[in-house]
């Protein structure tokens, strides 16, 4: 029973890991994400060029492949990466892109009435951007958003093969001392499925306290 | 480091035997996808309430948790209860499953999408439910899903490259192999980014025009 304990603290540590990662990736996907989706609705042929590469390139290039290009590539080319800072930045980026395309797609769906109403207001394009769509536009974002959250919540598990102990590798630790292979296994399965239930959760509340206010606005 | 041409062209015919594997992989998760989204879809709709709830539940489930962590579950934990499974067998069943928790919404859609008249009628011409499935149902669902599942199997090749942490010698786990004999890593990881990258760009043109000739879906 103590051992048991024991090699439960280890899959407790994994899980620290994986929620630092996913709370880091996220971080770092949410900062891509809105400025590759602003780019890909600018005025300039330049940055919607530049953001529409970067988002193909993410989107078409596996996870893994990145990480791995991260963690063994970049160093051959002088940027030596800890595993955890190649992990956010892959987990990051690949899920930036993803999210990009969100935040791009809800810029567009605000009615174009409401872009009418800052140029009759006299708003310059930042203030209405900042004022009136983007508000907007936020909250249709939300639930894919939490989608997206769970999608790089599981992706973390992927960092577990460039030996970085979060839940996945604590779990082939645990096999690998143990020779049990259901506890361990199933442990981490219901620890990830936890998690994703608790980012839908977070999202959905934000959204209803978002929503506040917003009734006579949206349908 | 520098990249070296030679090494490149030493080193492909090993890349294309993986490739051969990544596409069979795919393609067999593909067809194993579909089907099994197929029945979790119409699971879900059956009026037998416990198995549409425990359906539900399992996909919600697979869909929440990473797929890595399932090929382990059934790479490590199943022999256990006696079902040994070969890398790729048990890697497709994987991508199966998991993928097939995905399409399972997309045939739901479909399927709720065709109009009300449709199943009238056919109560109203006297078919059979089975019939009604088969020639009437079926037959105006799948069109408008195929972009919407073709969107699904890309991003589930994308996924593939997870095969080679069971053991599977697809494309990624061939290139490790490679890097890790030669000491290289710049051009093997570089070549499996760029095959991606290329497969992925061709598939968002068939993409395109998979919407222009199927999607049109009326709101």
């Amino acid at each position: 029973m103590t051992q048991w304990s024991g090699y439960l603290g280890l899959i407790l540590q994994g899980a620290l890991v994986t929620i630092e990662l996913t709370l880091m990736g996220s971080v770092l996907a949410l900062i891509m994400a809105f400025l590759a989706g602003m780019g890909r609705v600018s005025r300039f042929f330049a940055l919607r060029w530049l953001a529409t590469a970067y988002i193909e390139f993410f989107r078409g290039t596996s996870i893994f492949v990145q990480l791995f290009f991260a963690y063994f590539v970049l160093p051959l080319i002088g940027l030596e990466l800890t595993p955890l800072q190649a992990g956010v930045l892959a987990l990051g980026l690949n899920v930036g892109a993803y999210a990009a395309e969100v935040v791009r797609g809800a810029i567009q769906s605000v009615g174009r009435e409401q872009y009418e109403a800052c140029i009759a207001l006299n708003l310059g394009r930042w203030q209405g951007m900042r004022h009136v769509i983007l508000p907007q536009a936020l909250l249709i974002m939300l639930p894919t958003f939490g989608n997206n959250a769970i999608e790089l919540l599981k992706a973390t598990s992927v960092v577990s093969l460039i030996s970085l102990a979060d839940l996945t590798f604590q779990a082939q630790v645990v096999r690998s001392q143990t020779g049990n292979t259901l506890v361990p296994f199933t442990t981490i399965l219901i620890i990830y499925f936890a998690l994703a239930l608790i980012i839908s959760w977070g999202v959905r509340s934000l959204e209803r306290r978002m929503a506040r206010g917003l009734d006579g606005v949206r349908v | 480091m520098e990249w070296d041409w030679n090494f490149v062209w030493e080193i492909m015919p090993t890349l294309i035997q993986g490739v051969k594997i990544t596409i069979l992989a795919t393609l067999l998760g593909s067809v194993l996808a579909a089907i099994v989204g197929l029945g979790i879809a119409l699971a879900r709709r059956s009026p037998n309430k416990a198995l549409s709830r425990t359906v539900g539940f399992l996909a919600e489930f697979i869909r929440g948790t990473p797929l890595l962590v399932q090929l382990y579950f059934i790479f490590y934990v199943l022999p256990d209860f006696g079902i040994l499974l070969p890398p790729l067998v048990a890697g497709v069943i994987g991508l199966g499953l998991h993928y097939g928790t995905y399409t399972a919404e997309v045939y739901r859609a479909g399927i709720d999408n065709v109009p009300r008249g449709q199943w009238e009628a056919a109560k109203a011409c006297n078919l059979s439910a089975t019939q009604t499935w088969t020639n009437i149902i079926i037959p105006q669902a799948i069109p408008p899903m195929i972009p919407a599942l073709a969107n699904y199997f890309i991003a589930m090749f994308k996924e593939t490259p997870l095969l080679s942490a069971i053991t599977v010698l697809e494309l990624m786990n061939q290139a490790k192999s490679v890097a890790n004999t030669y000491y290289r890593y710049i051009e093997p990881i570089t070549l499996v980014g760029a095959f991606f990258l290329v497969i992925s760009l061709f598939s968002v043109v068939l993409l395109r025009w998979l919407e222009h000739r199927y999607g049109k879906i009326e709101r």
